[in-house]
């Protein structure tokens, strides 16, 4: 699979080249990042999917300008954002995959904070009303719900109206409600202009929302663009079960593949149409009854989890297969 | 949620320095006036040293005639306050920011590194100042302590006491894993600031190759400028005027300056910004 080429445009707004993010040093060091190219133009939006542990938010994080990269290098509009921190910074927003705000104070207190270190901020009240907390403005933080402290995160996300929208799993914890609306205004922020990097193992939010995507699997984009071109070299699939007695064998389907389990049968095939037609041809002539018949396109979910389990088996060099949760959280610990 | 982003409102003002300290400043003071251990820890127990502080020096001056322990009392009293309102206060103000991931919070938004960790300091620099200047000045006057000999010498002792104090509070904060514990992690250097910076012990009362010693303490620089500022003399000699005073603090001056720049680098190379898992 390649990679996304840097739009030659000149309009892209996050340019990353051969990105790579080591943590620690020597046998506990840990190669995170290896090697990742992204290009996202202005007024995209786009999802960068993987595995836990795949390297999606260590790459955010350098993206963000929050650390340096090992090696390769970032353009956020146009600027090293680690390095141009303070030109980069009023003009993109940035939601952090948990938390970090206190407690004690308010929502809108929280809201004050945050006024008095963005430039031209939104009007506090209108930035929670966005996200619909105008009415838990006077609430502590610790007693809002999970759902309404990542609102609350994504309020203070916008409060800069910035021309760059960083999401680190912006949905995580919502109940559905919650997310559709939080859907809904990242969709009209879009549609104004503002060009969002989102990160997500929803796979339907990447699928409702993203005009791009990649996913990523050990550090590296294992395959990138629109959900059409991602899903297009994916075969369709057909499930059924024949009966006790068939009373003919399976007929040869071209261009596609059977897979059989007992009496479960599974063929995969580039041509839904053309596969199922002859396929339910051939029943009718022999009078076969196929039980629990399923037929379906290629989605991103069986796009995503083809790609992760084929990348598993095929780990690149010295790179650990999907690191278990554990691991994972202990080796990006370790950069703390 | 409303359904339209509005695009033409009121924006801000530009973030500037000052915007962002104030505003960081104000939220850290909400919280420790919200927080009543830490508003005790910060109002409360400097008082009771006093009390404690009074009865050792009164102890000290039966067996050494010449203490001055009216002055004595007060200087160490302004010198307690500031240890446990901006050193303990702050080391368990960074620690708890750092637990709520509110540190790693803010370095998404515009404010630089220095700016968040001087920001979180400015109420407890405020209330540790406010509580020094009214000890300070209240008991002088109760007291009738002598008119400070070189002022400009108190300010600068003052400034080298508060900045050695946040630069070892964010250095405390990098080996305190949580607020309770920075009771436990700021000991040392409390008690090195009571025993060995001439605050419940006065440097002369003790064996002269001991008071060498204390003198090069991290700390001790700091207070002794304040002392040599208020009183021309840190005890090892006798007082004098403003122009001796100068000479009196020099080497307080150079050593102050090498704590301050240490702690410094060690804070700078220790401090993280969120919590090591």
């Amino acid at each position: 699979m390649e990679t996304s080429q840097p739009s030659r445009s000149g309009d892209s707004v996050i340019e990353v080249t051969d990105l790579h993010r080591h943590y620690g040093t020597g046998a506990t060091g840990y190669h995170a990042v290896r090697g990742v190219d992204l290009t996202v133009r202005r007024g995209e939006l786009f999802a960068l999917l993987g595995t836990n542990g795949a390297g999606k938010t260590s790459t955010m994080e350098v993206i963000e300008g929050l650390a340096a990269p090992t090696g390769g290098t970032v353009r956020v509009l146009g600027r090293d954002p680690f390095r141009e921190r303070a030109d980069v910074r009023p003009r993109i927003g940035i939601m952090l995959q948990e938390g970090g705000f206190p407690g004690e104070l308010t929502a809108a207190e929280t809201g004050r904070v945050w006024a008095g270190m963005t430039s031209g901020a939104r009007p506090v009240a209108e930035a929670l009303e966005l996200v619909g907390l105008g009415h838990r403005a006077g609430v502590r933080v610790k007693q809002l719900s999970g759902g309404e402290r990542r609102r609350l995160d994504l309020a203070m996300a916008l409060l800069g109206r910035p021309e760059v929208l960083f999401l680190d799993e912006p949905s995580t914890g919502l109940d559905p409600e919650a997310r559709a609306s939080v859907w809904r205004l990242v969709r009209e922020l879009r549609a104004q202009g503002t060009t969002v990097l989102l990160t997500t193992h929803y796979l339907e939010e990447a699928e409702e929302l993203a005009d791009r995507l990649a996913i990523m699997h050990g550090g590296q984009v294992v395959t990138s663009g629109t959900v059409a071109e991602v899903i297009a070299d994916r075969p369709s699939r057909i499930t059924f079960e024949l009966p006790e007695f068939a009373g003919a064998s399976l007929p040869v389907l071209a261009g596609a593949e059977i897979g059989l389990d007992g009496r479960k049968v599974t063929v995969q095939t580039v041509s839904l149409q053309d596969t199922l037609t002859d396929l339910l041809g051939w029943a009718r002539h022999h009078g076969v009854v196929l039980g629990a018949l399923d037929a379906r396109s290629a989605s991103l979910e069986e796009a995503f989890l083809a790609i992760a389990s084929e990348a598993a088996h095929q780990s690149p060099p010295q790179a650990p297969a999907a690191p278990s949760r554990p691991a994972r959280r202990r080796l990006i610990g370790s950069a703390r | 949620m409303t359904t339209a982003v509005p695009t033409a409102t009121t924006a801000g003002p530009r973030s500037t320095t000052v915007r962002r300290l104030l505003a960081l400043g104000r939220a850290e003071a909400t919280l420790l006036v919200r927080n009543r251990t830490a508003l005790f820890t910060a109002l409360v127990l400097p008082l009771l040293l006093i009390v404690t502080l009074h009865s050792t020096l009164s102890k000290e001056a039966e067996s050494n005639p010449g203490l001055d322990v009216d002055s004595l009392l007060v200087y160490g009293a302004v010198g307690m306050i500031l240890a446990f309102v901006v050193y303990y206060n702050l080391t368990a103000a960074y620690v708890g920011r750092r637990g709520e991931l509110v540190l790693k919070r803010l370095r998404t938004g515009e404010a630089r590194d220095i700016e968040i960790l001087l920001g979180t300091a400015v109420p407890s620099l405020a209330l540790g100042l406010m509580m020094a200047a009214l000890i300070g000045i209240g008991g002088s006057l109760g007291l009738h302590l002598a008119v400070p000999v070189n002022p400009l010498l108190m300010l600068i002792g003052l400034v080298l006491a508060l900045a050695t104090m946040i630069a070892l509070a964010a250095l405390s904060s990098a080996f305190t894993k949580t607020v309770e514990s920075a009771g436990i992690t700021t000991l040392p250097a409390i008690l090195v600031m009571q025993l060995g910076s001439g605050l419940f012990v006065p440097l002369e009362v003790m064996p002269t190759q001991l008071a060498d010693i204390c003198r090069l303490l991290p700390t001790t620089p700091a207070f002794q400028l304040i002392r040599i500022g208020w009183f021309g003399t840190d005890g090892s000699a006798p007082a004098t005027d403003f122009l001796g005073s100068w000479g009196a603090a020099g080497s307080h001056l150079i050593t102050g300056a090498v704590w301050l720049g240490l702690a410094v680098w060690g804070a700078v190379r220790y401090f993280h910004w969120e919590p090591r898992r």
